[in-house]
C-alpha cells in the first residue's frame, strides 16, 4: 500500500521538478526551434504515458492488495486479445506522433540551404581553431599530412583557393547575426564533437572525414563550445567560443585576421636584432638567460621561441600579468610594451631561444614518487621528459627553477593567472592546476620535474619545426 | 554493413520460423496433459551435441560475416591495392576438399579400417592444408607484402589466419575422435565425434571457398 | 538407433566425490551459476567503489584531492565496462541463466555440464585479466567503456599503451567464455526440456535468458571482431581504423582507416547487448509478478512475442548510437524509424505487467516490491529513451548528462533491482532459509527511492547541456552555480544509496546461517524448480525420475481447483477443465 502511495507522489514530485525546476534547455541563439518544439511534443506524449501508466498501476495495487485470508481470489485471465490489439494500435499512433516531426526536422538539418556560407572549425587534442574562405568564398584543400608549425591546419600551400582563407588560431570563432553558416567539421588526430548548447546543433569530428552541422544564429552572443566527443585526458578543457556579431562588428573582425598566405609569409625572428632588444632584458632575466631568484625573474635559456613570443605578446596585452595580485607579473607590462610590434618580438624571441640552456640544480622538497604520478596527466600535453609541445602549446618544464614552477602552479591554481578572456591557453592550465588540491601536491610535483633532464632536450623550436 | 545484416536477416528468419513451427502461436492454458509434447528424443547426446555445433556454426558465420562487412566497407577508401594471391592457394584448397571427402566417407563407413582410413586421411590432408597456408604467408613476407603494409594485406593475414586458426580447432577434435576409433572404443559412441567433424569440415571448407573467391575477386 | 536421453541416462552426470569437485571443479549447474554470482557481485562492487570516486570528484571537486583527470578517465571506462559486462551479462546469463534453466524446463543439468564448468573458470580468468590492468605500467585505459579510436590506442588517452591490451584481450576471453555458456543455454532449452514442457509451456524466465542467449551468440562477434582488429592496429600498425593522424605534432604511420566503422561494428554488438540485460530481467520480473500476485501473467503469448520480437529488431536499430557520429547522415532517418517501432513491443510488456496487477491478489513481500519497483523506473528509463532515439531531439542531449541518466535507469537501476528482487526471490529455495523481511523492505525503499533522487536530476543536467565525461566544468558560461550544487547533491544520493547496499549483502549472508527454514514453495509458485524434493536441489535435481509437465507455467487461481496455484508437474484431476 505504501508503494503505492510511494508512486503517486513520486509522479506528482516528477511532473513538479519538471515544471519548477531552474535546469532546462538553455535559451535558443539559433533558428532551430524545431528542435525544441520536437521535444515539447516528445514531452507530452511520454509525460501523458508516465502519469497515466504509473497512476493505474498505483491504483491497481491498492485496490488489488492482499489484505487477509479473505482477499477475494486473483481473476484467472490469460489474455485479453482486444484489449491487446488496442494498446498497440494507440501506442503505435503515439509512436508515430513522436516520429514524424522528428523526421520531418531532420530533414532540415540534413538539407543544407544553398546560400549557407561556409566556415571550417578544425579540432584537435586540445584546441578548436577555424578557417574562413577569403574573398573567392572557396576553402582551399587541406590534408593532414601537411600540419606542421607553421601550417597547423594543414592548408594545401599549392592550392590557389587557400591562399586568402583567413586562419584563425585563437579558440574564439565570429559568425554574422541572420546568415545560415554551414559549419564543416575536420579533425587533425582524433574524434572531437563541436556542441554550442544555445544552437542545439552538433556533431563529431572525425580525422579522414569532413563533417558538418548548419544554423541561422539569431542572438548576439557570446557562446561557450565544448567538445563532446571524448578525445584524451584533457578533453574537458577543450573549449572555444562563437559570438554572433552583427554584420558591421564581424566584417571588422575579418579584416583583423591573416590570411594563410600572410602566415606562411612571417619572417623568421632574427637573432641579431633580438639580441640588441635583449638588453633590457638582461638587467633582471641575466645576461644569458639565466635568471635571477632575487629579482623573481626566472630563467629564459632553453625554453622554445613560440613560447616566449606567446608570453611576451601576453603580457604586453594585458592578458597575463594584469591580476591585481600577480605582484610580478605587473612589472613585465611595461617590460613588453617596450617591444615595438610582433616582428619585435619574434626578434627577441628567437634571441632567446637561441641561448644555451643553462643547468639549475632544483632544490624543491617533495615527494618524488607522488610527483611522478601526478605528473602522468601533465606529461601528457608537456612531454613525459618535460620537454613542451608546440601543438599543445606547452611549454618546456624541464630545468626551470622550481621557486617559478611553484608560483605559477599556484597562481593558475588561484585564477591569478589564466583568468583573461583573451587567454588562449590559461583556462586550460586553470583546470589542470586545479586538480593539485594542496600545497603538497604543488611542491611534490615541482620535487618530480626538478628530477628531469635538462638536457635530453631542447623545446623544439619554430626553424627547426617549420620543415 | 551488408553482409552482416544479410546473415541476420537470415538467422533471424530461420529462428521465426522455427518457432512457428514449434507452436509459438499455441494457446499454453488451454490444453492439459503430456500427450501434446510430440517430440521423440529428449536431451539425447547426439541431438544435443548436433544442436550446440548448429549454433557454434551460427555463431562462427556472425564472426566471418562481420570481418566480411568490415573488408567491404575498408576496400572503398582510396589507398585500397589488391593482393596478389599466391598460386599455392588453389592446391591447399584442393587438399581441404580432399579433406572433407575423406571425412564424409569416414562418417558412412561400416567396416573399422575404412574408417580408420579416412579418419586418418582427413587429418593429414587437413594439417597439409595448415602448413600450406603457412607456406603462403612465407611467400607474401618474402615479397614483401607485410601485415601493415596495406589495409588489402591487412585482411588477407587476417582472413587466412582466422580460417586456419578454426582449422586447428578442428584438428583437436578430430584428434580425440581418432584416439577414441584407435584405442578401441564403441565404434558407435565415435561416431557422433565423426558426424560433427563432417559437419564442420564442410562448414569450414564453405567459409574457406567464400573467402578464397572474396579474395580472388578483390 | 535409439539414443538414451541424457535425461534418463543417471550415470551421465559425473557426482561429484570430493570437496573440491563439489564446490570448486564443479559440473553443478546451481554450484556453477552461483560462482557467476559470486564473481559478478564482486567485481560489480569494485565498479561501485570507482563510481563513487567519480562522484566525490564531480559533487565535491575543491575538497577531494583523491582523482586525477586521468584516473578519472580510467574509473569511468573501467566502472562503465565492469557494470555493463563482466556484471549484469554474467549475471544474468551466467548466474541465473545457469541456475534456472535446467530447473525450470526439469532437466538435471546443462546438456554439456564440463563445458559449463570451463565457461566459468573461462570468465573468472577474464575478470582476473581485466582487473590486472590496474596494475599494469600507465594503468587501465581511460578510452570510456565504448573504447572509440583512433584515442584509445593514442598518446592523449590513459592507459594507450597497455590498459588498452589487456581490456582488448580480457573481453576476448571473456567473449570465450559466453560462448561456452551460451551454446549450453540455448542447447539445454531445445534438447533438455523434460516430457510435456512445450516452448510455449516454459515461463518467461526461461524465454528472457534464452534469446538473450541468442542474441549474445551471434551479436558478441561483432565486439570480437573490432576487439581483433583494434589490437591488431595497435600492436602490428594495421590502419583497419586509423586515419591519417597528426599525433600531439607528429605525423602518424597510419592511413585509411575508418574510425566510424569501429562504431558501427560496436555498436552492432553494443545495441543487442542492452537487450541482452534487459530481456532476462523482462522475463523474471513477470515471474516474480506473477507469483506474488497470484495472478497468471497478463497475456503470455503477446509476452512471449514480444521477447522475440524485440530480440529480432535490436539488431537493426544500432546506430542510434551514432546519430552524431558522422555517419551519412539518411542514415538517421532508418534508425529512428526502426528504434521508435522497437519502442511499441516494449510498451506493450509494460502494459501487461500492469494488466497482471489488475484484479491480482498482490502480496507486497519484497521480491514483489522490487518487481513494481522495476516497473516503475523502467517505464521512465523507456521513455526518456524515446527522446533519444528520436534522431533530431538526439542532436542536443547526445553526450550530455541525458544520456548517463537514461542509460543508468534502463540499465543500471532497472534490472539492478530485477536482481535483488530475483535473489531474495529464489533465495529459500537456493539455500533453504529464509531471509529477513524487514532488512529487506528497508533495502527496497532506500534503494528505490535512493536511485530515484540520484537519476530524476540528472536528466535535467542533460536538457541544459551539462556534457558528460568531464571532470569538472569551471569555466563554462551557461552552467549555473546551481547546477554545480545539483552535482553535489546527486553525489550525496549516490553515495548514501551505494552505502545502503550493505543491508543487502549483511541479510543474505546472515540468514544463510541463522535464517528460519524455509519449505521448498514458500511463495506458492507454479514452475518446476519450486517443485523438487530436496531445498535446495541435490546434484541431478529431481532424484530418480524426472517430473512430467501437465500444464503451462502461470495456472494461478484456477476457478473451481483447491489452492490458489497448480504446480506445472500436477497432473490433471479425472473432469477437471483447463482454464478459460
Amino acid at each position: 500500500m505504501l508503494v503505492a502511495i510511494a508512486f503517486i507522489l513520486l509522479v506528482v514530485i516528477s511532473v513538479a521538478f519538471h515544471l519548477w525546476s531552474p535546469w532546462w534547455f538553455t535559451p535558443l541563439a539559433s533558428d532551430w526551434g524545431t528542435i525544441d518544439l520536437t521535444v515539447d511534443i516528445t514531452f507530452w506524449v511520454t509525460g501523458a504515458v508516465f502519469i497515466a501508466v504509473n497512476l493505474f498501476m498505483a491504483y491497481a495495487i491498492i485496490r488489488y492488495r492482499n489484505k487477509g485470508p479473505d482477499t477475494a481470489r486473483a481473476r484467472y485471465e490469460p489474455e485479453n486479445p482486444k484489449l491487446e490489439i488496442w494498446l498497440t494500435v494507440v501506442t503505435a499512433i503515439g509512436v508515430a506522433a513522436m516520429l514524424a516531426p522528428g523526421l520531418v526536422v531532420w530533414n532540415d538539418f540534413v538539407n543544407v540551404p544553398d546560400e549557407a556560407w561556409e566556415v571550417e572549425v578544425v579540432g584537435e587534442q586540445w584546441r578548436w581553431t577555424y578557417r574562413l574562405p577569403g574573398e573567392d568564398d572557396q576553402l582551399g584543400t587541406s590534408d593532414a599530412s601537411l600540419v606542421n608549425i607553421k601550417n597547423p591546419l594543414g592548408v594545401n600551400p599549392n592550392d590557389p583557393n587557400g591562399q586568402d582563407d583567413l586562419i584563425i588560431t585563437s579558440n574564439i570563432v565570429h559568425i554574422p547575426i541572420d546568415k545560415p553558416v554551414k559549419m564543416l567539421l575536420r579533425s587533425k588526430d582524433v574524434l572531437h564533437d563541436f556542441a554550442v548548447a544555445e544552437f542545439r546543433v552538433k556533431m563529431d569530428l572525425v580525422p579522414g572525414l569532413v563533417t558538418y552541422i548548419w544554423l541561422t544564429p539569431t542572438k548576439i552572443g557570446t557562446y561557450d563550445v565544448l567538445c563532446e566527443e571524448l578525445c584524451g585526458l584533457a578533453h574537458f578543457t577543450m573549449r572555444g567560443k562563437v559570438v554572433v556579431d552583427t554584420q558591421e562588428d564581424f566584417d571588422a573582425w575579418k579584416a583583423e585576421q591573416m590570411t594563410f598566405a600572410e602566415t606562411q609569409a612571417i619572417s623568421e625572428g632574427n637573432v641579431a636584432v633580438g639580441q640588441a632588444l635583449y638588453g633590457i632584458c638582461a638587467a633582471c632575466h641575466g645576461q644569458n638567460g639565466e635568471g635571477n631568484v632575487a629579482l623573481n625573474s626566472p630563467k629564459l635559456s632553453g625554453q622554445a621561441d613560440w613560447y616566449i613570443a606567446q608570453q611576451l605578446h601576453n603580457f604586453k596585452h594585458g592578458i597575463r600579468g594584469a591580476h591585481e595580485d600577480d605582484e610580478f607579473g605587473k612589472q613585465m607590462a611595461p617590460m613588453a610594451a617596450v617591444l615595438a610590434d610582433d616582428a619585435a618580438i619574434r626578434n627577441v624571441s628567437a634571441y632567446v631561444a637561441s641561448l644555451p640552456p643553462h643547468i639549475t640544480e632544483s632544490s624543491a622538497q617533495g615527494d618524488i614518487e607522488r610527483g611522478m604520478d601526478l605528473y602522468l596527466t601533465c606529461g601528457t600535453c608537456h612531454g613525459m621528459a618535460g620537454q613542451g609541445n608546440y601543438a599543445t602549446h606547452s611549454p618546456k618544464l624541464s630545468g626551470q627553477e622550481d621557486w617559478y614552477l611553484t608560483r605559477q602552479l599556484q597562481n593558475f591554481r588561484n585564477g591569478v593567472r589564466g583568468e583573461h578572456r583573451d587567454d588562449l591557453f590559461g583556462p586550460q592550465m586553470r583546470s589542470m592546476a586545479r586538480m593539485l588540491r594542496s600545497d603538497d601536491d604543488v611542491n611534490d610535483i615541482v620535487a618530480y620535474i626538478g628530477t628531469l633532464s635538462q638536457t635530453d632536450q631542447l623545446a623544439p623550436t619554430t626553424n627547426e619545426r617549420g620543415q | 554493413m551488408e553482409a552482416i545484416l544479410v546473415f541476420i536477416f537470415v538467422a533471424v528468419g530461420v529462428a521465426y520460423w522455427w518457432l512457428w513451427r514449434h507452436k509459438i502461436m499455441d494457446k499454453p492454458w488451454a490444453t492439459e496433459g503430456t500427450e501434446i509434447d510430440v517430440r521423440e528424443d529428449l536431451g539425447g547426446m547426439f541431438s544435443s551435441a548436433k544442436t550446440g555445433l548448429f549454433f557454434f556454426l551460427a555463431v562462427v558465420t556472425s564472426v566471418f560475416s562481420l570481418f566480411i562487412s568490415a573488408y567491404f566497407t575498408r576496400m572503398e577508401i582510396n589507398d585500397w591495392l589488391p593482393v596478389h594471391e599466391p598460386g599455392l592457394l588453389w592446391f591447399n584448397t584442393t587438399l581441404l576438399v580432399l579433406a572433407s571427402v575423406a571425412i564424409h566417407w569416414c562418417s558412412r563407413a561400416e567396416r573399422e579400417p575404412v574408417v580408420k582410413a579416412t579418419l586418418m586421411a582427413c587429418g593429414i590432408f587437413t594439417i597439409a592444408f595448415v602448413v600450406g597456408q603457412y607456406m603462403a604467408w612465407q611467400q607474401l613476407i618474402s615479397d614483401g607484402h607485410y601485415l601493415q603494409s596495406n589495409p588489402a594485406n591487412a585482411f588477407f593475414y587476417l582472413f587466412t589466419g582466422l580460417h586456419a586458426l578454426h582449422i586447428i580447432g578442428g584438428l583437436w577434435v578430430w584428434l580425440r575422435a581418432t584416439f577414441r576409433v584407435f584405442s578401441g572404443v564403441e565404434l558407435e559412441e565415435a561416431r557422433i565425434s565423426v558426424h560433427l567433424c563432417r559437419t564442420y569440415w564442410h562448414f569450414l571448407l564453405i567459409v574457406w571457398m567464400v573467402l578464397f573467391a572474396l579474395l580472388l575477386s578483390t | 538407433m535409439a539414443y538414451v536421453a541424457l535425461s534418463d541416462r543417471g550415470q551421465a552426470l559425473s557426482h561429484p566425490k570430493s570437496w573440491v569437485t563439489k564446490y570448486v571443479w564443479s559440473q553443478d549447474h546451481k554450484v556453477i551459476a552461483i560462482q557467476y554470482g559470486i564473481t559478478a557481485i564482486a567485481v560489480g562492487v569494485v565498479a561501485l567503489i570507482l563510481s563513487a570516486m567519480m562522484r566525490l570528484q564531480l559533487g565535491f571537486p575543491d575538497s577531494f584531492s583523491i582523482i586525477s583527470p586521468s584516473e578519472y578517465y580510467q574509473f569511468v571506462t573501467m566502472h562503465g565496462m565492469i557494470m555493463v559486462i563482466y556484471l549484469l551479462t554474467a549475471l544474468f546469463l551466467g548466474g541465473f541463466g545457469n541456475y534456472l534453466i535446467p530447473l525450470m524446463v526439469g532437466a538435471r543439468d546443462m546438456v554439456f555440464p564440463y563445458m559449463n564448468m570451463l565457461s566459468y573458470w573461462v570468465y573468472l580468468l577474464s575478470v582476473i585479466i581485466l582487473m590486472a590492468s590496474f596494475f599494469v605500467p600507465g594503468g587501465p585505459t581511460g578510452a570510456g567503456w565504448t573504447l572509440y579510436p583512433p584515442q584509445a590506442i593514442m598518446f592523449g588517452t590513459p592507459g594507450a599503451d597497455w590498459g588498452i591490451i589487456f581490456m582488448l584481450v580480457s573481453l576476448a576471453v571473456f567473449i570465450v567464455a559466453f560462448t561456452m555458456g551460451g551454446l549450453n543455454y540455448v542447447t539445454t532449452v531445445l534438447q533438455a526440456r523434460t516430457r510435456g514442457m512445450t516452448l510455449m509451456r516454459m515461463p518467461l524466465s526461461v524465454w528472457g535468458i534464452f534469446t538473450a542467449t541468442v542474441l549474445g551468440l551471434l551479436a558478441f562477434p561483432a565486439l570480437l571482431v573490432s576487439a581483433i582488429m583494434m589490437m591488431l592496429d595497435r600492436l602490428l600498425g594495421t590502419s583497419f581504423f586509423m586515419p591519417a593522424i597528426v599525433s600531439m605534432g607528429e605525423q602518424t604511420e597510419y592511413g585509411g582507416g575508418s574510425p566510424v566503422l569501429f562504431q558501427h561494428l560496436f555498436w552492432f554488438f553494443g545495441h543487442p547487448e542492452v537487450y541482452i540485460v534487459a530481456l532476462p530481467a523482462f522475463g523474471i520480473v513477470s515471474d516474480l509478478l506473477s507469483t506474488h500476485a497470484r495472478k497468471n501473467i497478463f497475456g503470455y503469448r503477446m509476452m512471449v512475442w514480444a521477447i522475440v520480437i524485440i530480440g529480432g529488431l535490436s539488431f537493426v536499430v544500432w546506430a542510434h548510437h551514432m546519430y552524431v557520429s558522422g555517419m551519412n547522415p539518411y542514415f538517421g532517418f532508418f534508425f529512428a524509424t526502426t528504434t521508435l517501432i522497437i519502442a511499441v513491443p516494449t510498451a506493450i510488456k509494460v502494459y501487461n505487467w500492469v494488466l497482471t496487477l489488475w484484479q491480482g491478489n498482490i502480496h507486497l513481500r519484497v521480491p514483489m516490491l522490487f518487481a513494481i519497483g522495476f516497473i516503475f523506473t523502467f517505464i521512465h528509463g523507456g521513455l526518456t529513451g524515446i527522446f533519444l532515439g528520436n534522431v533530431v531531439v538526439d542532436l542536443p542531449l547526445s553526450d550530455t548528462y541525458f544520456v548517463v541518466a537514461h542509460f543508468h535507469m534502463v540499465m543500471g537501476v532497472s534490472p539492478i533491482l530485477v536482481v535483488f528482487g530475483a535473489i531474495y526471490h529464489w533465495y529459500p529455495k537456493m539455500t533453504g532459509r529464509m531471509f529477513n523481511e524487514t532488512m529487506g523492505k528497508w533495502h527496497f525503499w532506500l534503494t528505490f527511492l535512493g536511485t530515484y533522487a540520484i537519476y530524476l536530476p540528472m536528466h535535467y543536467l542533460g536538457f541544459l547541456g551539462v556534457p558528460r565525461r568531464y571532470y569538472s566544468y569551471e569555466g563554462i558560461d551557461f552552467i549555473p552555480e546551481s547546477a554545480l550544487a545539483l552535482n553535489t547533491q546527486i553525489s550525496t544520493a549516490a553515495l548514501f544509496v551505494a552505502v545502503v547496499q550493505i543491508l543487502f549483502f549483511v541479510n543474505i549472508i546472515w540468514s544463510l546461517f541463522k535464517g528460519p527454514k524455509a519449505d521448498g514453495n514458500p511463495w506458492g509458485a507454479t514452475t518446476l524448480e519450486w517443485q523438487t524434493k530436496e531445498t535446495p536441489p541435490i546434484h541431478g535435481n529431481w532424484g530418480p525420475e524426472l517430473p512430467g509437465v501437465y500444464r503451462w507455467a502461470y495456472d494461478y487461481s484456477v476457478p473451481g481447483a483447491e489452492k490458489d496455484f497448480i504446480p506445472q508437474n500436477v497432473p490433471p484431476a479425472p473432469g477437471e477443465t483447463s482454464g478459460t
